[in-house]
């Protein structure tokens, strides 16, 4: 069993990544989207959410969200991926199930 | 301009996920017809509306970032940035758009719009205010 | 939905005439709404409509009035960047009839 988590909120407004990172089986994935990108930013306070659980998790983000935001991808944190709409689907379809943290 | 009012709008939301920065934008153009003192205030995640290089065409949705540009022709020059807000956030004054207003008594000198301010500071301009809108 | 006949294609218009879709202008759409107003478009017509639209492409917004009359000064001249001259070209309101010929939506903060 394996399961797509995905963050739509920044982690910086809300501990929904946190929360997520908490609750989610090892060997899992989390897709950060919409505003739920920032949190993939290398430098500031909250990256250590992600660097401190990348050895469990699959980290994801959705590419054109990034690109709205005005993020390129030489600031993400390292290990975590881009996909775009096609990756997105290709996710679910590899995972049992989607869990969405709002 | 005896009679103006000091108007602060702060802005706390990320640009996109929700309406909120967009709707402060245009009540900030909507409100600058009335020639009032106006400053504007990014804080939290509002700092990231002012990041460069933003661009929507694969998600569709209107990017409004240019706009921001325009704010000097409605002599809005006064746009604070908490320094706080960016440092926990990973970012520099260089991740944000450089924002200028030409300054007509001074044979239309370009000067930058943006200041980058303490906590500390930015409670005190709050103090000065005579309406805060927050967004 | 209102609509309006431009080159053989019918345009959406809303209850006041202005372009629903951005991307349906064509210049034939000021001249076509003009005459509805019974207005003969003139270079100076065309300055004004060319300068809302590039002003919209750059910030994505059609400028209020005030702003508009400012910028056309710098750019065309002072005997242009005045509300005198810009009413007397569109009556109707230079940031409301400019705006709606240029195929722009209505300026923010015009009621």
């Amino acid at each position: 069993m394996s399961t797509l988590h995905t963050v739509n909120k920044s982690s910086y407004e809300r501990d929904s990544l946190e929360a997520c990172v908490r609750l989610a089986a090892k060997g899992g994935s989390v897709l950060l989207i919409e505003d739920g990108v920032y949190s993939a930013m290398s430098g500031g306070d909250k990256a250590s959410v992600i660097e401190n659980a990348k050895a469990d998790l699959n980290f994801y983000v959705l590419g054109p969200d990034m690109k709205a935001r005005g993020i390129s991808e030489d600031r993400l944190i390292d290990g975590v991926k881009v996909v775009d709409y096609k990756g997105f689907v290709e996710l679910t379809v590899e995972n049992d199930k989607v869990s969405a943290w709002l | 301009m005896s009679d103006a009012k000091k108007f602060m709008y702060i802005n706390r939301k990320a640009p996109y996920g929700t309406i909120y920065a967009w709707e402060s934008l245009e009540v900030v153009l909507i409100g600058a017809a009335f020639e009032q003192d106006v400053s504007l205030a990014f804080v939290d995640d509002g700092v990231y509306q002012l990041m460069k290089n933003q661009d929507t065409t694969e998600v569709g949705i209107k990017n409004f970032s240019p706009t921001y540009s325009a704010l000097g022709d409605y002599d809005i020059n006064k746009i604070y940035v908490e320094k706080e807000s960016l440092e926990a956030r990973g970012l520099t004054l260089d991740d944000l758009q450089h924002l200028v207003w030409e300054d007509e008594d001074d044979d239309w000198a370009e000067k930058d719009s943006i200041r980058v301010v303490t906590s500390a500071e930015l409670a005190e301009i709050f103090e000065q205010q005579d309406v805060v809108l927050s967004f | 939905m209102a609509s309006i006949e431009v080159n053989g294609k019918n345009l959406d218009v809303d209850e006041e005439g202005y372009l629903e879709n951005l991307n349906d202008w064509v210049p034939e759409v000021a001249t076509v709404m003009a005459k509805l107003d019974d207005t003969e478009l003139t270079d100076a017509h065309w300055e004004v409509i060319n300068f809302l639209r590039e002003y919209y492409d750059e910030y994505q917004i059609a400028p209020a009035v005030r702003v508009l009359t400012k910028a056309i000064g710098k750019k065309l001249g002072k005997e242009k960047g005045n509300s005198k001259y810009l009413y007397e070209l569109f009556p109707y309101g230079p940031g409301k009839q400019a705006c709606k010929y240029a195929g722009l939506p209505k300026p923010t903060g015009c009621v």
